[in-house]
């Protein structure tokens, strides 16, 4: 992480360059790695959405604005980071920017992805994501415990 | 500063925190200050083996992970849980920078083997 703006990682994956390009911008084979049943297909310009399928998070709709797809390089959208609250109308914040950008390597694929734009979702909004209300708090504890029990 | 430096950096950040959890009756005396009460010491020991002396002791530890924080009430010396530091925790971008890395494990996994 380079900042507070920003998170960007790296990865060397193992595989053919168009297997990758396919997992990351075919909208089923995206939703069985990324755990997101999306409704319709990536294109540029349009929004692709579906319900989370990750456990605990199945109550979650994602919904992303797709920027870029340059075959075999680059893939990019808009989203709302951290858009759990379904009681919250999220359109209204600035989202943030995920990039894909691939670069063929010795073993495969060297995958960078970028997420970027941080700054400019209100501090207060952080705050209200992530508050520990009383009914998180607790619910956390819960977690610790059960954790506790069954570990 | 270097990735290696920034990650070893961060660990000995977190090193204390996750030892101050990494105790069977601290995390116990926990559970019970996360119920939202505040404590005195008499009832964080009631129904315990330990004696006073030695909930006290855990209860330093937990209050200098931050995890809890003495409060002096009359006479008393109280105790409550520190929700703000699993709050900073989850509010800076390493929540968000975790959730990449489970999220390219599994692209990994799914490129390389097919699952």
């Amino acid at each position: 992480m380079s900042n507070s703006d920003r998170i960007e990682k790296q990865i060397e994956l193992n595989a053919p360059l168009q297997r990758v390009w396919e997992a990351l911008t075919d909208y089923h084979q995206f939703g069985q790695w990324f755990r997101v049943q999306l409704e319709v297909p990536f294109v540029v310009g349009r929004r692709a959405y579906g319900q989370i399928t990750y456990p605990g998070y199945e109550h979650v709709r994602m919904e992303v604005e797709v920027v870029a797809m340059e075959p075999m390089s680059r893939f990019a959208f808009t989203w709302h980071p951290y858009a759990v609250d379904p009681q919250v109308d999220y359109a209204s914040e600035p989202p943030t920017m995920v990039e894909f950008r691939l670069q063929p390597s010795e073993c495969g694929v060297l995958l960078f992805v970028t997420e970027s734009g941080f700054d400019a979702i209100p501090a207060g909004r952080r705050d209200e994501a992530f508050r520990m209300n009383d009914g998180g708090w607790s619910a956390q504890v819960k977690n610790i415990e059960n954790y506790v029990k069954n570990g | 500063m270097s990735r290696t430096a920034e990650a070893s950096r961060r660990l000995a950040c977190s090193a204390p925190l996750f030892a101050a959890l990494g105790d069977e009756t601290r995390l116990s005396l926990l559970l019970q200050l996360g119920e939202g009460n505040l404590c005195s010491i008499t009832n964080l020991a009631d129904g315990r083996q330990q004696t006073r002396q030695a909930i006290r002791k855990h209860l330093r530890v937990l209050e200098e992970a931050r995890l809890i924080r003495g409060v002096r009430r009359g006479r008393e010396n109280l105790f409550q849980i520190e929700p703000k530091t699993l709050h900073v925790a989850a509010q800076s971008l390493d929540a968000i920078s975790r959730q990449w890395d489970d999220a390219l494990a599994r692209l990994q996994s799914f490129v390389e083997n097919g699952q």
